[in-house]
């Protein structure tokens, strides 16, 4: 053969190898897209160093424990069903009309696929109908109002962290159950939904397990007040023995420093239903003795189980403080939606929004804060047990301790599905399974 | 009565005391504690109040920044008791240190914002001025965060260190009587300011009639800058001698901005005895309803504002001015 007829021929076989390599090439399908989620928190603002900010820390450690699949099982699959998740961290402060403003950016302009967040009742409240009219999943992480899932049914809204009236029933029982002498007691609260709904929960609940103890003094301050003078000494002219307060952050740290100088802790015991939260500032600023509730079973009121060791040393590694309410409320939400996606997904395909609200409904699983049923509001709110501790700190380690744990169970101080929480209050908890 | 000191719930040693049984003596006790936290709230008012009504009497601008001269004296004397308690000086020092740093924010602050912002504005639409100044109120809020970062700050040393006193069945936490001891200094140093010092009556001049002190030689100009700065750093002076009794946060500014204006607008604006007045009023009533009625405890102070305006629509020390032509 001639030379040029040769190399025509190599060529000719180098190209058809190619093209036949190509094909081959092309029948790898396309990386996943990730799995995109709206986390939304206080970055800024007073309630950001409280519970904003450790809420969003737990979702960015979460996430990347997730991602490499080196969460504990039966989290340990890659992020979502094998896909990797991408967060965008979006501010909650704002009024009511900014925080739907960014949820519909969240979801029109950037395509999320689920919404997990939001502190404030009030930007629940307000984004429920906008969650349900856009048809995106959303969990909410934080906020405490009870209103969400008994005002109307909905598909694709969902709390796993249990709602307000477990705090603060809890609170009257542990308080029942460790100061047997008490006739009478007092409140703080801050004047707006979370600390009226607090204390007419906790009213509600005192006048079902101890008729004969009145309140005294009922004190609603402004939010952010900051200043407890006036409300101090009408406190210290009181004979009660026990003061409710669901005080959180700024408020809670300025009350706690100006009845320390005048003695209130000596004359009542104290019960903070969120106090968890501020033990790691306050430290040896709060009195021994003071009740302290942490939302559920979070932080030092969590029970010692692998996961919960787990998401401890992760958090505090990467944080140098121990994980507060707010942070295992937002693993939970996380674990809570991994499994629905996962219970969802068919062969690889990504699940709709319609299709993980169908496996959301009802779920159970076990977190770094315990056993999680979605067992009211027809399957879209969590319960979990609940636990209360009084405060001491470890003048030896230096550090602060909570004693005397009492744990109950979920449906001792949640209210049973189909009944709204103020009702079954006001009725004498029926059905509460208490051990 | 006994005096306690020293820090920590550990080592204090109250012993609880029962309020009384028997009616009167229940009556007496809430009449003192409303006067003794009346007073209180009114030192802290007063302070707070006395440089936005100087601001606005002088210069008739509604200076809603007033609120982050509050902020930054806060954070500057969180930062202030942070350096010294680390550096474990004595609590007076402490506490001399504290109040300086907080005063020494706001003048740098005040001056930032009268030559840098506020010179631009003068002689504009009252309206324009307002809306400056809260765009000043919003940006510096931000500015707070770049600085100090979103989480609060704990200043409580002072306070504690302080100790309380037990008069009877009250219970009063010292730094409350420093308070209102500074409170009152600051009054008396204002009504000698205003009255004996070259300054001070130039200053009144100005309050009565900006023009006809300017056609008489005064120099104004002097007068404003000198005056915002003052103002300035009493709104400082007032969160800083505040910080060690509350968390220092984000959004302290606001809170306060409003009380201030009711106790400016019942006293007169730019009527430092108003200012007193005024801060006395809302403190009593205030603390008055706390101890007695707490439901209308947010309303009260504004009810009585809404009351004195009714009565007198200038405050109880301005007069109505005659319009100008």
């Amino acid at each position: 053969m001639s030379h040029r007829k040769t190399l025509t021929r190599w060529v000719l076989a180098g190209l058809a190898v190619t093209a036949a390599a190509v094909p081959a090439q092309a029948q790898q399908p396309p990386a996943a897209a990730p799995i995109k989620l709206g986390i939304v928190s206080f970055l800024t603002g007073p309630a950001a160093s409280p519970f904003g900010i450790p809420g969003r820390n737990g979702a960015e450690i979460v996430i990347e424990a997730l991602n490499t699949g080196k969460a504990p099982a039966p989290f340990n699959t890659v992020g979502f069903g094998g896909t990797k998740i991408e967060a965008k961290y979006v501010d909650e402060t704002g009024s009511a009309a900014n925080v739907v403003t960014e949820f519909r950016n969240l979801v029109q302009r950037d395509q999320v696929d689920a919404v997990v967040g939001y502190i404030s009742s009030g930007s629940c409240l307000a984004v429920t109908p906008v969650a349900e009219e856009l048809k995106v999943l959303t969990v909410f992480y934080d906020c405490g109002t009870p209103r969400i899932f008994e005002e109307k049914p909905r598909n694709y809204v969902f709390r796993v962290s249990p709602h307000a009236t477990m705090d603060n029933v809890a609170a009257a029982r542990y308080l029942l159950a460790k100061k047997k002498g008490v006739t009478s007691y007092s409140g703080i609260n801050q004047n707006y939904a979370w600390g009226q709904d607090s204390w007419r929960d906790f009213v509600g609940a005192m006048k079902v397990l101890a008729p004969n103890v009145t309140s005294d003094k009922v004190l609603f301050p402004k939010l952010f007040a900051g200043e407890y003078g006036a409300e101090v000494s009408t406190l210290l002219t009181s004979k009660s023995q026990a003061l409710h307060t669901s005080f959180f952050d700024g408020d809670l740290e300025g009350f706690v420093y100006q009845e320390q100088a005048r003695g209130l802790d000596k004359r009542m015991t104290i019960i903070m239903t969120t106090g968890e939260a501020a033990i790691w500032r306050l430290r040896d600023k709060l009195a021994d003795g003071t009740i302290i509730g942490g939302r559920g079973a979070n932080g030092p009121l969590a029970r010692d189980t692998e996961i919960n060791r787990w998401f401890q040393k992760i958090y505090t590694d990467r944080y140098n403080l121990p994980p507060t309410y707010p942070a295992y409320q937002m693993a939970q939400s996380l674990f809570g939606l991994k499994l629905a996606y996962e219970k969802a997904a068919k062969a690889g395909a990504k699940p709709t929004a319609d299709e993980i609200a169908t496996a959301f409904k009802g779920i159970e699983f076990d977190g770094p804060a315990g056993h999680v049923k979605m067992a009211i509001g027809d399957g879209h709110q969590g319960i979990t047990e609940t636990a209360y501790g009084t405060y001491r700190f470890n003048k030896q380690k230096k550090e602060p301790e909570i004693v005397d744990i009492v744990r109950f169970p979920a449906e001792c101080v949640n209210p049973p599905a189909g009944i709204d929480a103020d009702k079954w209050i006001a009725e004498g908890m029926k059905g509460a399974k208490c051990n | 009565m006994k005096r306690h000191c020293g820090g920590g719930a550990a080592n204090r040693g109250l012993t609880p005391a029962v309020p009384p049984s028997n009616s009167s003596g229940f009556a007496v006790l809430t009449a003192s504690a409303i006067l003794t936290d009346g007073l209180v709230y009114a030192a802290y008012l007063f302070i707070v109040a006395i440089g936005l009504t100087l601001i606005f009497g002088v210069m008739k601008i509604l200076n809603v920044a007033h609120g982050s001269f509050y902020a930054f004296g806060a954070y500057g004397a969180a930062t202030a008791v942070g350096i010294y308690t680390n550096g474990d000086w004595p609590a007076a020092a402490g506490f001399l240190f504290m109040i300086l740093m907080g005063m020494a924010v706001g003048l740098v602050l005040g001056i930032i914002l009268e030559r840098g912002i506020l010179r631009l504005v003068y002689g504009k639409d009252e309206v324009i001025i307002v809306l400056v100044t809260y765009a000043v109120f919003l940006i510096l809020e931000d500015v707070i965060v770049l600085i100090w970062g979103p989480q609060s700050y704990a200043a409580y040393q002072p306070m504690v260190s302080a100790g309380n006193t037990e008069i009877g069945e009250l219970v009063l936490s010292n730094y409350d009587i420093v308070l209102v001891a500074i409170a009152a200094l600051l009054a008396g140093l204002a009504y000698w300011a205003l009255k004996f010092t070259r300054y001070g009556r130039l200053l009144t001049t100005v309050i009565f009639d900006r023009e006809t002190a300017a056609a008489f030689g005064v120099n104004v100009t002097l007068v404003y800058t000198a005056t915002f700065i003052i103002g300035a750093m009493l709104g400082a002076l007032g969160g800083a001698v505040m910080a060690p009794k509350i968390a220092v946060t984000l959004g302290i500014g606001v809170e306060v901005i409003v009380l201030a204006f009711a106790v400016v607008a019942i006293g007169g604006m730019g009527s430092i005895e108003g200012a007193l007045v005024g801060a006395l009023i809302v403190g009593i009533c205030r603390a008055a309803a706390v101890h007695l009625v707490p439901q209308i405890e947010l309303f009260v102070i504004y009810g009585v504002m809404a009351l004195v305006l009714v009565v007198r629509p200038y405050g109880l020390f301005v007069r109505a001015q005659p319009r100008k032509i």
